[in-house]
């Protein structure tokens, strides 16, 4: 368990007075404030510690206490003994009081639950206050949201079963209502954030809605043209090739690409890349005859 | 008109403590809307969030309503970057590799 120097934390001095500790902590209140800084993890961290140690440094008893017992918080409960008939938190604390973002018992420091105990804490609310939203990461496979799926998680110990929509993106966050944390005072429950991370496929690379691969194209149907079979996500298609295509060449398959994000039917398209393969080791009459077409080119 | 999923504004009032001006003055820097049903105003709940979002900022940060609608505009500014940026990032995923 590590000392905080809440102090430190609402950047002011150890002399500091209470209107300055109310300034410094309205300052950084504004700053990092969740609903100011939305899915901002470490904001919301800091928006805790500066709401603890305001809970601590603008009440006058719990800070005399914090300046004498602070650094040494281990003998905080041999004060607690000495001043047991004492009740010296005051319930009509006149500071602000942000218990809107998780401020369950769970979000106070170990530090100060060693400090000042569940007495501590000086709210005593009767207004309702949504729970904590709950943030976590999927990771999938890029097949995994290629069709709309059922998917089960397990968040704090509870299931949670719900759909993911085929043509999902990359860091996409969606919302599950009522899955987050427990209500404040009857008030309704947070919710809960999943952010996709998803893995790239070794053969389709995807943007949005479409997706691009390269095809490996032999010399002589290049030259020739012809008719060759690809693969697209979920199947095979028949391609024709032009005579005289190009190294590079990309070709657009309409409709064969990625599905759009909750609209069901609708796909983008697949880019496919030609790249053209010299052959590296001729036989003999490979040989002779590239030799024969070499000097034609030159006549 | 049903007002079935709708919330009275005096319930607002009531259950944030606050006075009415300061969702009429919401209505009137278009934050929300008010609709007016038998000579009662209410708004939809399904805005319910994003006014918690402002009583929020107004009772816990002081901003004002004019401070509201500029935070407002800021975030949502950052959220069209944010997804610009995933955007370009996830692109950026074709030449890497």
């Amino acid at each position: 368990m590590a000392f905080i120097d809440y102090y430190k934390v609402l950047e002011i001095d150890k002399k500091a007075t209470d209107a300055e500790i109310k300034k410094a902590y309205r300052k950084l209140a504004r700053k990092y404030h969740p609903d100011i800084n939305p899915n901002d993890k470490d904001a919301e961290k800091k928006f805790k510690e500066i709401n603890e140690a305001n809970e601590v440094l603008g009440n006058a008893e719990k800070r005399k206490k914090y300046d004498a017992y602070g650094e040494n918080w281990q003998h905080a409960g041999e004060f607690e003994k000495a001043n047991q008939q004492q009740r010296y938190y005051n319930k009509n604390a006149s500071q602000e009081d942000f218990n809107s973002y998780g401020r369950d018992g769970d979000d106070y420091s170990d530090f100060f639950e060693s400090l000042f105990g569940n007495s501590g804490r000086t709210r005593g609310r009767s207004q309702q206050f949504k729970g904590t939203d709950f943030n976590t990461e999927l990771q999938l496979n890029l097949d995994e949201v290629y069709t709309t799926q059922k998917k089960t998680i397990s968040v704090n110990g509870k299931s949670i079963r719900f759909t993911i929509p085929a043509g999902v993106e990359n860091g996409q966050t969606i919302k599950i209502a009522g899955h987050g944390g427990e209500g404040i005072s009857g008030g309704p429950k947070g919710d809960l954030y999943i952010t996709f991370s998803i893995k790239n496929h070794p053969d389709f690379k995807r943007d949005k809605n479409n997706l691009y691969s390269t095809v490996t194209l032999d010399l002589y149907k290049a030259v020739l043209g012809g008719e060759i079979t690809v693969a697209t996500f979920d199947g095979k298609a028949k391609l024709k090739i032009a005579a005289g295509t190009q190294n590079g060449t990309q070709v657009k398959l309409k409709g064969k690409g990625f599905p759009v994000y909750k609209h069901e039917g609708h796909f983008g398209d697949l880019y496919i890349t030609f790249q053209i393969e010299i052959p590296t080791s001729l036989s003999e009459k490979e040989l002779e005859l590239f030799t024969e077409l070499s000097k034609l080119k030159t006549l | 008109m049903s007002t079935e999923n709708f919330i009275p504004i005096n319930t607002l009032c009531q259950h944030y403590k606050l006075e009415i001006s300061f969702f009429n003055t919401l209505n009137e820097t278009g934050l929300i809307e008010i609709q007016l049903v038998d000579s009662i105003q209410y708004v939809h709940k399904e805005s319910i969030y994003e006014i918690e979002k402002m009583v929020r900022m107004h009772k816990e940060l002081d901003v004002n309503i004019e401070g509201i609608d500029i935070v407002l505009n800021l975030l949502q500014k950052i959220d069209a970057l944010q997804t610009e940026l995933l955007t370009v990032r996830n692109r950026l995923l074709l030449y890497e590799n």
